[in-house]
């Protein structure tokens, strides 16, 4: 009796003092369906004690980056006891928000999400990450090719909570419909196949644009393509341009020749690109010309064109349980061309089977700064901000903006079950994904210091043909113009040395 | 002395506010337009008239001023106009007046950024209600947004609709001021509506339309926030004024010294400009004014 007394007076002193031992089922309750044990884990975070010290973070606006980052760092708090401080800007302010505190030598931000396309700039702000982390089994999964979009050099310095890329997605049921593949026959002489080449995308997108081929009424049209000025058209541009400008053959270079940096901007590679982009106006649908990534996301996702190529989201939105669309979109490699500019001998090759180069966009990344006072406690946050129960939860969250970049995402089996997409859909998603990360012909956003202004020139360019203000071959003469002014402004060095860092990803050295 | 001392003081703490709030930023602006302040240089370094001698052979920069006027003087004008015609509705006694004069200025108490993407949604050429609005009075769907000159006409309407509230604001607070013996004396002589307006009530109006326009037009020429949401500066660059052209080189390209040369460039040239406007106009309107 009286050692059931004292059992119980130690388990209530217990509770008192600690609360109830943690288990792998207690957290559950912040939505994960199984904590995987590590370094990261919600258990192995739970053990730190950060009560006292603040962190700062600077992140996207909600919801894409900015709400998983506000959850997660609620969480955190929750956890270790830290305070974190979370500003959300949006994206045309990020940048700068990031660069002034560093430029200024302020340490605002011990933590800072943003695209993986501004390491040119950030890089010698940012803290290497630490050996430990490297070590984790998350770490060890992430896919060499986003292992290599978060290195510098031979460096690590950013941290993995994203994997980005563009793809071609399309509609299913017209696709495999038998009449509509009757009719396509006979106008065109050609078989209805998903597109392989930007020649075959402009013919399937012409025949289908404009009139009811969804069989609701409505007319529909065969592209939707991100077409704004400011607002990422230029991944359009560069999804259309890789496949005549990215030769396989030739190394040393796609947006500048390394050895002499010469803009290639305006060879006959990106010309041709620039000159379909063009012409793929007549099957845009109204407002195609201005539409921003928001409208290509609701235009395909909603039903309302043929195909599309960006990065998930519409593909997400089309798979939404709500969606009318859902079960009836299947997703590609981005068509590529039979005919590729070669600069070296400055003719066109023949591929029998098409260049179609995998432009691994910039995507999501995350980073810890050097001058932080809190690196321990920054790198704790990420590593369990990216672990795997936290990412297998974001990954289902269309809106997080968190996309596969772990092997263990590219199972058709988390896709078939936990988002509920089927096995077919499901299948051929992570092997349209797999061939991307696979290829050995890659397309890495221009990671150099300065790239927004090189970004903000050619997206300017190519918008003024688009315009009808000035043909490709001005537009893209112009550009190359102001790129070589950017590179002498910056630093021919400067931008060279950071270049080869990314054509050693695209050579794959 | 000891009063003009004593002045000294009273004034000195918000002398010293107005130094710290426009004087030091411009100062400073203009130091950092001598240095090559960008992405990979940081700091203020020294390169002379460079920034300077850049923007002169920068077509971009000057075509988005002539841009810039075209969308400035266009949506003010029609804001006057507008704003002049509400004006004169409300002024006499006309049912429900007070609820009207409420109802006109709403569009101007709205955030204009969150104003741009209603406007933008309005105008979006497929699922947009205006497109909607043009089919049911039988005419095709215009391309608002795609197209060059009916983009930059997309981003007038959005002024003219946001603004004209502020004229109207302005000048109804004029015709309420205006003291009434000129309209009886016109009463008395026999004139008409027509004629009152043109030798009464508009003469009369002259000062407070000068202030008016010349406000506006200030507050347009710095428009971006339309252009930002709505076009991004397209198509092409057919809606790129000069603010929207700045914050993309400065904050977008983060080419600093140079954006800095460009504001201040700018000041100089609208500082210039507007003078002149509001001399010209002085001289037209208050010329009439006399004559009449």
């Amino acid at each position: 009796m009286k050692s059931i007394k004292y059992a119980l007076l130690a388990i209530m002193a217990a509770f008192a003092l600690g609360g109830p031992p943690a288990s792998a089922q207690d957290f559950k309750k912040y939505g994960i369906d199984k904590d995987v044990p590590g370094l990261c884990s919600y258990d192995s975070i739970s053990k730190k004690d950060y009560k006292g010290r603040t962190l700062s973070v600077i992140t996207h606006a909600v919801p894409v980056m900015g709400e998983p980052t506000d959850l997660h760092a609620k969480q955190f708090e929750e956890l270790t006891g830290a305070t974190v401080n979370v500003v959300h800007v949006p994206f045309g302010d990020l940048f700068q928000r990031i660069m002034i505190p560093f430029q200024t030598g302020q340490n605002a931000y011990d933590v800072m999400f943003y695209g993986s396309l501004w390491s040119g700039d950030f890089h010698d702000y940012l803290a290497p990450v630490p050996q430990k982390y490297l070590d984790t089994a998350g770490m060890k999964d992430v896919t060499p090719t986003y292992r290599k979009v978060a290195t510098w050099g031979d460096t690590m310095v950013q941290y993995t909570v994203d994997g980005d890329r563009n793809y071609l997605k399309y509609r299913t049921d017209v696709f495999d419909n038998p009449v509509y593949q009757k009719k396509f026959k006979e106008k065109t002489g050609h078989e209805l196949t998903v597109p392989k080449t930007w020649e075959e995308y402009d013919r399937v997108a012409n025949f289908f644009n404009d009139w009811d081929w969804a069989g609701d009424g409505k007319p529909h049209f065969g592209s939707a393509e991100v077409t704004k000025r400011d607002d990422l058209m230029f991944s359009a541009f560069i999804d259309r341009a890789a496949a005549y400008a990215k030769n396989p053959n030739v190394k040393g270079g796609f947006f500048f020749d390394l050895k002499t940096m010469e803009p290639l901007i305006n060879t006959p590679g990106f010309v041709k690109g620039l000159e379909m982009f063009v012409k793929a106006k007549r099957y845009f649908p109204p407002g195609g010309d201005n539409f921003g990534l928001g409208d290509e996301i609701f235009s395909f996702g909603g039903g309302q064109t043929l195909m599309s190529y960006t990065w998930d989201d519409s593909f997400v939105q089309a798979m939404e349980p709500t969606s009318k669309i859902r079960f009836k979109v299947g997703s590609a490699p981005l068509p590529g061309s039979h005919e590729v500019w070669n600069r070296i001998t400055k003719k066109w090759d023949y591929f029998a089977k098409p260049n179609d180069p995998a432009y691994v966009t910039w995507g999501w990344t995350s980073a810890v700064a050097k001058a932080s006072k809190n690196k321990d406690m920054a790198f704790d946050f990420l590593c369990f901000f990216s672990n795997e129960a936290n990412a297998d939860h974001d990954l289902q969250i269309g809106r997080f903006g968190i996309n596969p970049y772990r092997n263990a995402h590219f199972t058709a089996n988390f896709w078939a079950s936990k988002m509920g997409w089927g096995k077919t859909v499901g299948t051929q998603y992570v092997n349209t994904l797999l061939s991307i990360d696979r290829s050995r012909n890659h397309v890495f956003d221009l990671r150099v210091p300065g790239v927004n202004q090189f970004m903000s020139s050619m997206a300017t360019g190519v918008s003024e043909a688009m315009a009808g203000q000035k043909t490709p071959q001005q537009a893209l003469d112009d550009v190359a113009k102001e790129w070589k002014q950017i590179v002498a402004r910056i630093g021919v060095d400067k931008v060279r040395a950071a270049y080869a860092n990314v054509v050693k990803l695209e050579d794959n050295e | 002395m000891s009063g003009d001392r004593s002045k000294m003081l009273f004034i000195s703490p918000g002398l010293i506010v107005l130094v710290a709030i426009i004087l030091f930023p411009l100062l400073f602006t203009i130091r950092v337009s001598f240095s090559d302040w960008d992405v990979a240089r940081p700091g203020l370094d020294w390169i002379g008239a460079t920034n300077y001698l850049r923007l002169a052979h920068d077509a971009r920069f000057w075509e988005s001023f002539g841009r810039l006027a075209l969308m400035a003087v266009g949506s003010v004008l029609l804001q006057y106009l507008l704003g002049f015609g509400l004006a004169l509705l409300v002024w006499r006694e006309v049912r429900a007046r007070r609820f009207f004069r409420v109802l006109f200025l709403i569009p101007m108490m709205t955030t204009p950024v969150i104003m741009a993407v209603i406007w933008r949604t309005m105008f979006h050429e497929s699922l947009g209600p205006v497109n909607d609005l043009v089919r049911l009075l039988g005419f095709a769907p215009l391309p608002w947004l795609s197209q060059s000159g009916l983009a930059m006409t997309s981003i007038i309407i959005v002024e003219v609709w946001q603004w004209t509230p502020f004229m109207f604001l302005m000048l109804l607070a004029g015709l309420m001021s205006l003291p009434r013996e000129p309209f009886l004396a016109a009463a008395i002589d026999g004139a008409g509506p027509v004629r009152t307006f043109l030798r009464v009530t508009f003469p009369m109006m002259a000062p407070i339309s000068i202030g008016a326009i010349i406000i506006r037009l200030i507050e347009a020429s710095k428009i971006l926030d339309s252009v930002y949401v709505i076009t991004s500066g397209g198509p092409g660059t057919a809606t790129e004024t000069s603010s929207y052209y700045i914050f993309i080189r400065g904050l977008r390209d983060f080419q600093v010294g140079y954006a800095a040369a460009l504001s201040f460039t700018y000041l100089v040239i609208m500082a210039i400009s507007l003078t002149i406007i509001a001399k010209v106009l002085a001289r037209v309107m208050l010329v009439r004014d006399h004559a009449a």
